[in-house]
């Protein structure tokens, strides 16, 4: 069947029509420029996903992207101090408030370096839209996120700003790196941060994210992360979706491993109307160790989408993939794991599962777990789950006493805290529940 | 007291209790035996509460109040225990936050004062002192990975520190050994008590050697077709429960 070009949407008139504008307003050298056309193009032949295209089948851009947005500015920097000063706008909704971390604060879309704070040993944390100008230290900007997915390219043609952060070789660094996203302004606004970390061999850090927003503005983030993990290197890196609840967010975490490295990254997603996170992790050496694992906490007409690829593309890998929803309302949850083993990859050891609990009659997941494995001496597995709180496990409880509202509230936690075990932090893992706890609690006193 | 009058029972229409009347006063241990599917565990789960039944007559009284209108978590802050024959597994649950919340719950529902953490602890390790339970067991998910014994040994806890009115035993000695069974069996005999009362549900009169019943009381059919002392444990273990599955048919 030929491929036919739909009618395009007024989003994507939208931003076709924008891009010429961007291009000349955005920062970036020749390379840079070349590179924001080569997406934009790349885009433009594609343009938005919609539920024909593989990956994109239970997330249709098409539809749920009404219309394009403005870029939104950067903060002036009266606008950072003043900021600054009224503590009360930066502590609200800080999941991380109390964490004891290097911070990173990105408004908008654009690294505030007044409200950021980073000093440790083997560290270099760099404006990215200077780095764009100069061309400094941007190497391997969009080698490890270069899919041919419509939400890279339209990063890749927008992205305003953020940061280049550097782990030296053999960096032990002391605290979490702390990348707070904020997305602020009453005026709903298109946003395209992107970071690209290089973290040296046998180095280790913890990097968390934290987006946020303000509910009830139908705001638009796309936001790409790309990580380096060099050979023997140790990373762990958890990122909370806490976006408006009217907010469309589409992220991409590219990652390339080195031999040896082990990476762990969770998503945690618990407010916006539309997620949608995507993983591609390459594994470019032997013994390499890659734990993915997501925890999405559903409600209302929420829709949130977790996709992965990973491409063991060198022997004696392990991959673990560990994603779970909880879903209530008439909230849609979606699982999509592609693992694919190449010819050469022997001795891969993968193992995948996704679990959802649906908590109404109209809450909805989709699980799709796709494994193509072309190596014949593999362990390989994946499972999917998905069902209701078991009500001999709910009796139980209320036999001793709990209320329904708590027992299921201590059945939903300990069902999420299985992926939360993974976070090594403490602090950053206590975090994260307590967020569980507050969105229990809500729906208990619902 | 707990007065059960002309019960009627059924699951998915199959009938399984049939006008079943049973008294136990306070401070009385009341054995319950019977042959298989003669309707003890769902006498069990009926007076707990489980939803899954539909109950078409009788009354359950615990101290002249109806149970059956009250949900489970209520009936068990009434002082209703119920030690189940195959207590469940929660991963993720720490056995002590699974004690904690229960005793609070309970607490909370009756209108008490909440316990102090120093207090609750004190509690729980006196009473898994009692039992032989290990500390670092109480941090484990709640029954994960326990053995059989285990499992019934954590019920005799939980009882233990909820200090029900009126416990019931479901088959507390099946799958136990010998050993195991002496230690449920003292955890059960140090919480008898004037104003508690307990149903053992069993099979085997072996159990009834170590909790030693006032009364004994057999099944059939969904009904209590005979009651005596604990002599007539000893009776249905010389005999069998041949004489009984026909007599109320």
């Amino acid at each position: 069947m030929s491929d036919v070009t739909p009618i395009r949407t007024p989003a994507e008139n939208a931003l076709i029509a924008a891009f010429p504008a961007a291009r000349k307003s955005l920062p970036g050298n020749a390379h840079v420029i070349a590179l924001r056309e080569a997406a934009f193009n790349r885009f433009e032949a594609k343009g938005l996903p919609h539920r024909r295209v593989e990956e994109w089948k239970y997330t249709d851009l098409r539809t749920a992207l009404r219309d394009a947005l403005p870029l939104a500015d950067a903060l002036n920097v009266a606008d950072a101090a003043a900021l600054a000063q009224s503590d009360s706008c930066l502590s609200s909704g800080d999941a991380f408030a109390e964490l004891d971390a290097h911070r990173v604060v990105i408004v908008n879309g654009h690294f505030v370096p007044s409200l950021s704070s980073v000093n440790a040993q083997g560290v270099t944390v760099n404006d990215l839209a200077e780095a764009l100008s100069t061309g400094a230290g941007i190497d391997a900007l969009g080698t490890m996120a270069k899919a041919d997915d419509s939400a890279l390219a339209l990063n890749a043609a927008f992205m305003q700003g953020g940061v280049v952060i550097d782990i030296a070789k053999g960096a032990s660094v002391d605290k979490p790196i702390y990348l707070r996203f904020i997305v602020m302004g009453q005026e709903a606004r298109a946003i395209y941060p992107r970071v690209l970390v290089t973290v040296g061999e046998g180095a280790a850090v913890t990097l968390i994210e934290a987006h946020q927003g303000g509910d009830g503005i139908a705001y638009q983030t796309n936001a790409v992360v790309e990580i380096k993990a060099g050979a023997k290197s140790h990373i762990q890196h958890i990122r909370l979706n806490a976006h408006g609840d009217a907010a469309i967010d589409l992220s991409s975490l590219g990652t390339d491993l080195g031999e040896a490295a082990e990476f762990k990254s969770m998503n945690f997603v618990m407010r916006p109307a539309l997620a949608r996170h995507q993983v591609f992790a390459r594994f470019s050496g032997e013994h390499i160790k890659l734990d993915v694992s997501g925890a999405a906490l559903l409600k209302g007409k929420q829709h949130a989408d977790s996709t992965l690829y990973v491409d063991h593309a060198m022997p004696h890998g392990e991959s673990r993939e560990l994603f779970k929803h909880v879903i209530d309302d008439e909230a849609v949850g979606v699982f999509q794991g592609k693992i694919v083993v190449q010819p050469i990859a022997q001795k891969t050891d993968g193992r995948m599962m996704s679990q959802a609990i649906l908590l109404s009659d109209d809450a909805t997941m989709y699980n799709k777990p796709e494994l193509e494995i072309f190596a014949d001496d593999v362990a390989c597995g994946h499972g999917a789950t998905c069902g209701a709180l078991d009500d001999d496990l709910l009796f139980y409880l209320r036999a001793r006493g709990l209320p329904k509202p708590e027992a299921e509230a201590l059945m939903l936690a300990a069902f999420i805290g299985e992926a939360l075990e993974k976070i090594e932090n403490d602090s950053v893992r206590e975090a994260l529940e307590a967020q569980t706890q507050a969105w229990l609690l809500a729906r208990a006193v619902k | 007291m707990l007065e059960i009058r002309n019960l009627h029972v059924s699951i998915e229409d199959k009938k399984i209790l049939n006008g079943l009347n049973l008294t136990v006063h306070d401070g009385e241990v009341a054995a319950i035996m019977g042959p298989n599917g003669s309707g003890k565990s769902t006498l069990s789960y009926v007076i707990a509460g489980k939803p899954d039944y539909d109950i078409h007559d009788g009354e359950i009284l615990l101290d002249g109040e109806n149970v059956l209108e009250m949900d489970p978590d209520a009936r068990a802050a009434a002082g209703i225990f119920l030690a189940f024959q195959y207590p469940l597994e929660i991963p993720g649950v720490a056995t002590m936050t699974f004690l904690k919340a229960a005793m609070q719950a309970q607490r909370k529902a009756r209108g008490e004062e909440e316990l102090s953490t120093a207090e609750f602890m004190k509690r729980v390790r006196d009473q898994a002192g009692h039992l032989g339970i290990p500390q670092d067991m109480l941090k484990r998910g709640l029954n994960v990975g326990f053995s059989g014994g285990e499992k019934k040994r954590m019920e005799i806890l939980q009882m233990a520190l909820l200090e029900p009115k009126f416990c019931i035993l479901d088959e507390t000695d099946s799958g136990l050994d010998i050993d195991a069974l002496k230690v449920v069996s003292e955890g059960v005999n140090r919480l008898r008590a004037k104003d508690r009362s307990f149903l053992v549900i069993t099979h085997y009169q072996r159990l009834l050697n170590y909790i030693v019943p006032d009364t004994v009381h057999v099944m059939a059919h969904g009904q209590v077709v005979k009651s005596g002392g604990k002599e007539l444990a000893l009776e249905l273990e010389a005999n069998g429960y041949a004489d009984y599955k026909t007599l109320a048919a």
